[in-house]
């Protein structure tokens, strides 16, 4: 047990076997399959940024994937300060911000209190423990949107509506299966010597917690970390139903610039507004490499 | 946020010897294109000329917006006025007093005797009492021909929807799609309405929508709307469009004949620069019968529990109707005033056609208010189906006038 | 937090099936109608066109993501020069909303824009590539859409899975001179059973939920040949004003979540009590 989890904590390197040195066909095939793969996951991107950065008249004209002739940033530049939501004109700035705002609390609390949550399930079982968790394992199924009017009798009860607290509560909640899940996997994989240990020099419940667990974690919460920004920053929903308009997160004022089915699109604008937009998501992605595969590797893998 | 607050500040103190108290009003609505916005910009100009602050709470697409104004109010959160379309969308809201009475308003201004067609504020009305503002009209029937396609094909353009079938073949020979039509419901449904009262007449028509009688509609009379609305079908087989305005873009670069579409068809024409008469034709009612249903926009208030609110909600419910108002909104949005009293000397040649049929009285409900949503919905999907599929024209009456028999 | 994620969800299901049973229109109202709601919801062509929709998107894309997202996993395995490149241009879709895969999918597939336009104009006119506007193929036009989004995530986890097996399993192979595919299929992927479980929950916990990249792509058309169960359930709660409708609707995407998942949950946790 000890063994195999250590393993898996500083797991990064390739297992595979081998292959041979030489430029052999093998080697060919290989990288020609990775290449082509890259070619589809690549190209929407590309057509996107070469959108972005083409005027209108160039876009009606060109071909999609031809690079723009003419490079302008001005699409940018509205889709971030100009682009009209209804009369106001300012762009996704305004959004941003307060994606910001419902991001960084809803992380942390959702994270926090799933941390706690795996750790329990994973080491003070409680009397029903395997229902509850059972339970949190069906909610990944259930479709959001069905969910909606309930919550809103809820928050109207416990006096959240249209308050941003509620809307963090809202995220927490509909975070809570996956990261626990993750969690759970993870804490249980630490050897539960160190815990016994624990107990016998005396540590407590939340002594356990902050001194034993989280310094091993770091992989997880990386993880956790990613796939909450992820489904934070990108929800639509919640964000447009539980906020009001001085409050509404990016992906509304997108949503209005990108779907305004009147007049003339310019795609150039909303090509650079989902550019921006996915921008958080997709910096964190860059950035964070090899720890999320060490993570998923340690939390998602063991069953 | 805090100039916001600090205009309010300013604005509160210059009103001060009026006795009134500076309310942020928020109202939300889904008219986020450009010519929409524009319009809704008029509006807010005008309330923010008041002591008040317009606070603009707009989502695109009605389909996302809705939820988001029904999730509000039953939350108890709810805006200070928001746009439905009138019709039968708001009456539980209304049913369970969520909804501020605008009876004593309407009284003093006399809105009855302002609004035309009078229908429209009866769609606002449940139990006698008033709860919406009707803001503007707009109608569905009206054909949309492309000069170039007819040049194209050596054909004079047509001036009712039999010379358009009949035309349609030359189109076809010259390369050239005879309908276009965007793949979604409402469009396809759109189009089967306007056909309905181009060869059924206004009579059958309202015998089968406002009636709701699925004798007349499974008749051997209907059977011939059905047969036209599948020879339509053949015509518009191969648009491979699904949003409305690409179709109305077809029309515009000459590669369609035609569209049956809105009214609000002609601001992509405006904005394209085309000129109706000479680059392109409206017909409404198909050119067959010279009538119009009335669909449109109103606003809701919902009840709030703050007397300063309630007081810049009456106001923003009279300015909407104001001819003022009414005529700077019209302008930018390309539908018809809700009042005949007023002048549209600056609108273009499609939107005088429509405002003299309004004014001769050519009017029907429009679905909004024949139809609940839930029945609407169902017909819409028939629609798609329908229009998608090789379904004759006997399944197809058949279906329909089922759906006709359990609307409600 | 524990309580309030309890009443959330049990409430929540137990609150929609309840009023599944009413005829509810805008409001939730408890003006019970017996089974009415389910025996229009199984009359209704819509509804059963989203099923077989689901259906075989859900094969699909649960059979192609696993075989994609394993094929590239095991390649990125070998000590691949770049490795981190390929991970993260397989990986970075899954950082995009449903809204932007749809907008860019939709480009790419459309005919006078896209593939098909380029390849015309480099001469092979009878080229053909329009799956979106074609009710025979447009589900597979969101296939293609969805895998790009979804099988990032998935190669990751296969990736982790594989970093997890003992380099000695390979050399063991190579003694016993089994070939390297046959290794992969005959030991690797026996032992990494826990990881496709995973990656199976991942994948399928998506496929139910499939709503935004429809309404993105194709919005249900042409016609309602791409609607699928989960628009159905927001379209009849919000659009038509049928809260009832889209309750029994969604009260039978729950069921038959639950016919899948309780029996798995119960194999994979419920026997292994006493393991610990």
């Amino acid at each position: 047990m000890t063994d195999r989890s250590q393993r898996l904590l500083d797991s990064s390197g390739p297992r595979g076997p081998k292959p041979r040195r030489r430029f052999s066909k093998n080697n060919i095939l290989v990288y020609g399959v990775l290449f082509i793969a890259a070619v589809y996951y690549l190209l929407p991107l590309y057509v996107m940024v070469v959108t972005s950065l083409k005027g209108m008249p160039e876009i009606r004209v060109g071909n999609i994937f031809a690079p723009p002739l003419e490079i302008t940033v001005q699409p940018w530049v509205k889709a971030w300060s100009g682009a009209c939501t209804g009369i106001n004109c300012d762009g996704l700035q305004r959004g941003f911000w307060n994606s910001v705002r419902i991001l960084i609390p809803s992380v942390l609390l959702s994270i926090a209190v799933a941390s706690v949550n795996g750790y329990v399930l994973s080491r003070w079982r409680f009397k029903g423990a395997e229902f509850f968790f059972s339970l949190l394992i069906v909610g990944a199924f259930i479709p959001y949107q069905t969910m909606l009017y309930p919550i809103v009798i809820i928050l109207r009860e416990i006096g959240l509506m249209g308050d941003l607290g509620g809307l963090v509560l809202v995220h927490t909640v509909f975070g809570m299966p996956i990261l626990t899940l993750l969690f759970r996997n993870y804490f249980a994989g630490i050897p539960e010597d160190l815990h016994k240990a624990a107990r016998i020099d005396g540590a407590g419940f939340w002594g356990i917690f902050f001194r034993i667990m989280l310094p091993m974690s770091l992989p997880i919460f990386v993880v956790a970390m990613i796939l909450q920004v992820t489904g934070i920053w990108n929800d639509f929903l919640f964000g447009v139903v539980y906020t009001r308009p001085d409050t509404y997160p990016m992906t509304v004022q997108l949503n209005n610039i990108v779907n305004s089915v009147q007049g003339i699109k310019e795609y150039n604008v909303n090509m650079a507004a989902t550019l921006l937009t996915g921008l958080v998501p997709l910096v964190l992605y860059f950035i964070s490499g090899k720890l999320f595969v060490r993570g998923i590797a340690a939390g998602a893998v063991k069953g | 946020m805090n100039r916001l607050a600090s205009a309010v500040c300013t604005t509160s103190l210059l009103t001060v010897s009026q006795l009134a108290i500076a309310v942020d009003l928020e109202v939300t609505h889904w008219w986020t294109s450009g010519g929409e916005a524009a319009a809704v910009a008029e509006l807010a100009k005008a309330f923010n000329q008041t002591e008040h602050t317009w606070v603009d709470g707009a989502i695109a697409g009605g389909s996302a917006a809705r939820p988001v104004i029904v999730s509000r109010i039953l939350g108890g959160d709810p805006m200070g006025a928001t746009q439905l379309n009138h019709g039968r969308q708001a009456t539980e809201l209304i049913e369970a007093g969520l909804m501020t009475d605008l009876t004593e308003l309407a009284e003093r201004e006399g809105w009855r005797d302002i609004v035309n067609p009078v229908s429209l504020l009866d769609s606002c009305t449940l139990d006698g009492r008033i709860y919406c503002v009707p803001i503007n009209i707009h109608s569905g029937q009206w054909l949309w021909l492309s000069h170039a396609a007819f040049d194209a094909a050596e054909l004079e353009v047509p001036q009712n929807w039999g010379e358009f079938v009949a035309a349609a073949p030359k189109l076809q020979d010259a390369n050239i799609l005879p309908l276009a039509m965007g793949q979604q419901g409402w469009q396809q449904n759109l189009a089967f309405g306007a056909i309905m009262l181009g060869i059924a007449g206004p009579d059958a028509w309202a015998e089968v929508n406002v009636e709701k009688n699925a004798e007349v509609a499974a008749g051997p009379d209907f059977k011939k709307v059905f047969q036209a609305a599948a020879a339509a079908r053949e015509l518009a087989k191969n648009s491979n469009v699904q949003d409305w305005n690409q179709a109305t873009n077809m029309v515009i670069t000459g590669s369609a004949g035609g569209q049956i579409m809105g009214d609000w068809a002609q601001g992509e024409f405006q904005v394209a620069g085309a000129v109706a008469g000479e680059d392109y034709t409206c017909l409404p009612g198909l050119g067959v019968n010279e009538i119009l249903d009335t669909g449109g926009d109103a606003f809701y208030f919902p009840v709030i529990e703050d007397e300063a609110t309630k007081k810049a909600q009456l106001e923003l419910a009279s300015l909407l109707i104001s001819p003022e108002a009414q005529v700077s909104f019209n302008l930018k949005k390309g539908s018809l005033p809700v009042r005949s009293d007023i002048d549209l000397d600056a609108a273009n040649a499609c939107m005088k056609k429509g405002l003299k049929i309004l004014d001769e009285g050519g009017v029907l409900p429009s679905s909004d208010q024949n139809f609940s949503p839930d029945t609407q919905i169902q017909i819409e999907d028939l629609m798609a189906e329908f229009w998608t599929s090789d379904m004759t024209a006997g399944d197809f009456q058949e279906s329909y006038s089922d759906l006709i028999k359990n609307a409600d | 937090m524990i309580l309030v994620t309890l009443v959330v969800f049990i409430g929540g299901t137990l609150w929609t099936i309840i009023h599944s049973f009413t005829s509810s229109r805008l409001l939730p109202k408890l003006n019970f109608a017996g089974l009415d709601q389910y025996e229009r919801l199984w009359g209704t062509r819509r509804w059963l066109v989203s099923i077989d929709n689901l259906m075989l998107y859900g094969l699909l894309s649960l059979l192609l993501t696993l075989v994609i997202g394993f094929t590239l996993a095991a390649i990125l395995d070998r000590k691949i020069r770049g490795e981190n490149a390929f991970r993260t241009i397989y990986l970075y879709p899954y950082a995009l909303s449903y809204i932007v895969t749809g907008l860019a999918w939709q480009w790419i597939l459309n005919p006078d824009l896209g593939i098909q336009s380029v390849v015309r104009g480099m001469g092979w006119q009878s080229f053909s590539l329009n799956p979106l506007n074609n009710p025979d193929t447009v589900m597979y036009g969101i296939l293609v859409a969805g895998i790009w989004q979804g099988s990032g995530l998935i190669m990751i986890i296969m990736l982790a899975g594989l970093r997890g097996i003992d380099a000695d399993i390979w050399k063991a192979a190579k003694v016993d001179g089994i070939g390297t595919i046959k290794t992969y299929l005959r030991i690797i992927v026996p032992m990494m059973r826990p990881v496709f479980i995973t990656a199976l929950v991942a994948i399928a916990s998506g496929i139910i939920k499939l709503y935004d990249l429809v309404v993105a792509l194709t919005n249900g058309g042409p016609g309602i040949s791409s609607e699928v169960p989960a628009k159905y359930v927001i379209e009849y709660m919000f659009r038509a004003q049928n809260l009832g409708q889209g309750f029994a609707a969604s009260t039978m995407m729950l069921l038959s979540v639950m016919i899948i998942i309780v029996p798995w949950l119960y194999l994979e946790y419920g026997g292994r009590k006493n393991d610990r």
